[in-house]
């Protein structure tokens, strides 16, 4: 039981505290600081919303696949090799013209690792947690994502073991682009619902 | 727990600053805060449940006004002197100055506003629910604002540990969850748009 609480001296600034750990960790055999860089470097590297990016476009242009996708997320990406920590139970949601989906963590900041990487920090923001529950068009609206009055409002909130994503709309004008090419257009914020293509 | 982590629907946070959309992470120690957390994680069992736990435990002014990375390095130091890796003097001592943890775990039996029999799937598509109402000192995926709410039932998910009871017991018993959909209007009297919330069956009961 820790009794960190009952300290009440200023506490070391925050790079002493992470270092502190670390070293007591490493002196004791539990980790190595290349191991840490490793973990690290996956998700500064590897994982990110390239990922997504590249299964919308396989989506985009593969109806089997898309169907695949949005019955069985986690499998879907598995086919393009993408999966992990945080997203064991993919769930992809679809956009049409008249459903917009937008995806949030109220209770913490639960996010679809493998295929988006890490969140950014507005999707982290108490702000956001807590507004996109309870007033998600207004919310969308200051965030720059104006809604017809035809549109419904889907959110989703990652409270279990359920990820999600969101599919976007394909832009009318790329019919017949590449799948590399279509990928390129795909932006973070649209698989997150906070902005449409 | 009724703490400040549980955020849904709660009013007085402003804007959201879009503008905070930087890289991964900010600052080195961030990084390393990841690692770490990553490390303690795999000891663990792959498991985050602990580690959200010792989050929502930390003291509510600390958790409002701490950089979100600190959040991970907290818990991460919590769990790390509660398994009993790593004591709390040695980090203060090579910190240089304190070391705020997490505040203590509540008592098992406090902690859990769920009962046996767990592992049940009572639910299935398109059934109506109501979330119990569920106030436990211990930790809890049922989010407030759905407390005592009705909605419908939309997807079955597979069977993953009961949060509530891995955090208060370290056991680990899988049970179904739910997808379950509720109107604006049931949440919050007013408003448009669908809500859904991923719910375990132990936090549901027959409408």
């Amino acid at each position: 039981m820790s009794g960190g609480h009952h300290h009440t001296a200023e506490p070391a600034p925050i790079e002493r505290r992470v270092a502190a750990l670390e070293e007591a960790m490493v002196s004791r055999g539990l980790t190595t600081t290349e191991f840490i860089d490793a973990v690290v470097q996956a998700y500064e590297n590897d994982i990110g919303p390239m990922n997504g990016a590249e299964v919308v476009a396989r989506a985009w242009t593969d109806p089997d696949y898309k169907d695949r996708l949005l019955a069985d997320g986690a499998a879907a990406i598995a086919e393009l090799g993408f999966g992990g920590p945080e997203g064991e139970h993919l769930v992809v949601v679809e956009n049409t013209e008249t459903v917009h989906n937008v995806i949030v963590c109220t209770l913490c900041s639960c996010y679809p690792w493998p295929v988006l990487g890490l969140p950014p920090g507005w999707y982290k923001s108490h702000a956001y947690r807590s507004r996109m529950v309870r007033e998600p068009r207004v919310l969308l609206a200051e965030m720059g994502l104006e809604l017809g009055p035809q549109m419904e409002i889907q959110v989703w909130d990652s409270s279990a073991e359920v990820r999600y994503m969101v599919l976007p709309q394909r832009p009318e004008g790329t019919e017949g682009w590449s799948e590399e090419s279509l990928a390129a257009v795909v932006t973070r914020d649209s698989m997150v619902g906070a902005a449409r293509l | 727990m009724d703490g400040v982590h549980d955020l849904g629907g709660m009013h007085g946070f402003g804007a959201v600053d879009k503008a905070d959309d930087g890289p991964a992470f900010a600052a080195d120690w961030e990084r390393r805060a990841f690692g770490l957390a990553g490390v303690v994680t795999v000891l663990r069992g792959h498991t985050f449940t602990p580690a959200r736990a010792a989050i929502e435990r930390m003291a509510p002014v600390h958790y409002l006004t701490s950089p979100y990375y600190e959040h991970w390095l907290t818990a991460t130091a919590t769990a790390a002197v509660e398994l009993g890796l790593v004591d709390e003097a040695e980090l203060v001592e090579r910190a240089g100055g304190s070391f705020p943890l997490s505040r203590p775990a509540p008592g098992t039996e406090s902690a859990l506003a769920v009962a046996p029999p767990y592992g049940r799937q009572r639910f299935g598509v398109g059934e109506d629910v109501r979330v119990r109402d569920i106030s436990s000192a211990g930790h809890t995926r049922c989010p407030r604002y759905v407390r005592r709410h009705t909605g419908t039932v939309i997807r079955v998910n597979a069977p993953t540990a009961l949060p509530d009871l891995e955090a208060a017991t370290g056991e680990i018993v899988p049970e179904a969850s739910y997808c379950v959909r509720f109107r604006a209007e049931e949440l919050w009297g007013e408003g448009e748009g669908w809500f859904h919330v991923d719910l375990w069956d132990s936090y549901l009961e027959p409408t």
